[in-house]
């Protein structure tokens, strides 16, 4: 499935629920369930830091897809990341790069993309397009050899 | 006894719907709301007397340079000092301690000295000083306080020597609550000559203060968290320190003559207050000490104080309350866990139910340290603040546990 229709899928989700319980219910339930990080990559390396819930990130790459896996000390923070996860999860790195992400907002979490909630989100969406930019440029100086000559 | 129906009604800001739910605003250490008195003194100041204050001849200067010198006398009369030029305005409290912790330390602090603060200071009282001592070759010591949020008096005795410049410590913690014996503090600094600061941003705004009784070299405030507007702090000193200080930032206003050759400086207060202060909320501020000296502050802290006893007993009958920071001496804050529940998850859903507090390290990242945890659930008290809204309180933090098991 392409990014956009996961977040489609996300999206019609969330609308069966009336109010903000049941949504953060949801997200609460979806944070137990996020793709656990391996122990050896939750250390200060992979952490993004936010100023209140911590977020470490592990990303790795095959076939130029990239995969996540996450975990945060914030059980709020582990549902939205749980989300992204399952949107970017196995995509290209071109499609991440371009991803708006605009489901975060549809679904009534607006106020946890605010840079002053400090919790690590915004940073998060960065670190996620940045891996995916670095493996993108990596890529294309394998398969490009003049790319090395002409900088 | 303080009519507190009376009191929401000055406050306009606290009759509205968060998320369709009654605000319940628990977030007075971080800013308290203003009463409309201070808004509309504001406002009337810039429909009626605007204008640059001290140099002006006409009228509406005049008027201006009166109501600021007025709102000088009031603060010198609420925290009882001795002159009206021993009231310094700055921005906040923040840059209040930064004026000192500049000024004296080119003075007075030179390689080996040490100033002395608290384990449990805002940044505001750590960082300024960090660097003052950084810059002059200085060291920093730290008090250290007991589990229960209580400085360890017998260490600090043992911190003092002939070496330590300036003891600069809070009267009341922004993150724990307790209220610090700093009276004792200031005693014991004097009994070797050295001279002592006082961080009273989380004191003022609950109970009187007295700076000629404390005796404290420097006392800072902020007018933002006691129901004034923001951008204007105070500086408190004593007129002999204040004199021996060189001037902090240098512009109009602070100078006496200028030639390319030299300037001299204004004599006090106006050394130390460069270019064109923040008049409007000066006299915002104004209102704001006639409006708590008309409630009285005495009456405003025995309010608090059983508001604060009743918020205690609601939240220690909460099995998975853990408070942080538990001494009997307590006013505006209590900082606790909610066992198994993040900080940031707690307030993210409390702040969906309409109450707005604090979740983090509160500005006090050392005193999170100490206790090894990320920060805290913040909550924190005003003269408004009613018991009907801790109760409210206390059964939505029933309702985040439920929801988090």
């Amino acid at each position: 499935m392409s990014i956009q229709e996961i977040e489609n899928q996300i999206v019609s989700e969330f609308e069966q629920f009336e109010d903000w319980l049941d949504r953060y219910n949801y997200l609460i339930e979806m944070g137990r369930t996020l793709p656990m990080i391996d122990p050896k990559y939750k250390t200060d390396s992979y952490l993004i830091s936010g100023c209140q819930s911590r977020v470490w990130l592990y990303a790795h790459h095959e076939d130029n897809k990239l995969y996540f896996t996450a975990d945060s000390d914030a059980v709020i923070t582990k549902g939205i990341i749980s989300l992204l996860i399952r949107v970017l999860n196995g995509q290209s790195t071109e499609d991440i790069i371009q991803a708006p992400l605009g489901f975060v907002d549809e679904i009534g979490l607006k106020e946890h993309l605010s840079p002053t909630r400090a919790n690590g989100l915004v940073s998060m969406i960065k670190q996620i397009k940045l891996y995916a930019l670095a493996y993108q440029t990596k890529n294309k100086q394998r398969n490009d050899p003049s790319h090395e000559q002409h900088g | 006894m303080v009519d507190v129906e009376k009191i929401r009604a000055d406050f306009p800001i606290l009759h509205q719907q968060v998320y369709n739910n009654p605000l319940v605003y628990l977030d007075n250490a971080a800013t308290t709301q203003k009463p409309e008195v201070v808004i509309n003194a504001v406002r009337d100041y810039y429909l009626t007397v605007n204008s640059n204050i001290h140099r002006s001849v006409h009228y509406l200067g005049q008027q201006a340079t009166l109501a600021f010198e007025e709102s000088r006398q009031l603060v010198r009369e609420f925290i009882h000092a001795r002159h009206q030029h021993e009231i310094i305005f700055t921005k906040g409290a923040t840059e209040s301690i930064n004026l000192v912790a500049g000024s004296f330390g080119r003075q007075f602090v030179r390689e080996g000295d040490e100033i002395v603060i608290s384990a449990m200071e805002h940044h505001a009282n750590i960082v300024p000083w960090q660097l003052m001592c950084a810059e002059r070759g200085a060291n920093l010591r730290i008090i250290p306080f007991h589990p229960n949020g209580e400085l360890m008096m017998d260490a600090y005795r043992e911190l003092l020597n002939d070496n330590t410049r300036l003891v600069a410590v809070t009267h009341v913690s922004n993150a724990l609550g307790t209220i610090n014996p700093v009276k004792d503090v200031i005693a014991l600094a004097h009994g070797r000559g050295i001279p002592v600061l006082v961080d009273g941003a989380q004191a003022v705004p609950h109970m009187k203060v007295d700076v000629m009784e404390l005796d404290c070299e420097f006392y800072c405030f902020s007018a933002h968290k006691m129901y004034g507007p923001m951008g204007v702090g105070i500086l408190y000193g004593k007129e002999e320190w204040l004199n021996k200080l060189p001037p902090y930032q240098s512009g109009g206003e602070m100078i006496r003559n200028v030639t390319f050759e030299k300037s001299t400086f204004g004599d006090l207060p106006f050394k130390f207050e460069a270019g064109t202060p923040n008049v409007a909320d000066i006299l915002g501020f104004r209102a704001t000490l006639l409006y708590l000296n008309t409630i009285g502050m005495n009456r405003i802290a025995a309010y608090e104080e059983e508001l604060m006893k009743h918020a205690l007993d609601r939240l220690r009958a909460i099995p998975q309350v853990r408070l942080v920071g538990d001494s009997p001496h307590r006013a505006g804050v209590i900082s606790f866990l909610i066992e198994g529940i993040h900080p940031y998850d707690a307030g993210t859903v409390l702040d969906k139910m309409g109450f707005a507090v604090r979740t983090g390290h509160h500005c006090a990242q050392p005193v999170m340290d100490i206790y090894g945890i990320p920060g805290t659930v913040r909550i924190s008290l005003g003269l408004y603040n009613t018991r009907e809204e801790l109760n409210a309180f206390t059964d939505a933090l029933n309702r985040v546990i439920e929801m988090f098991r």
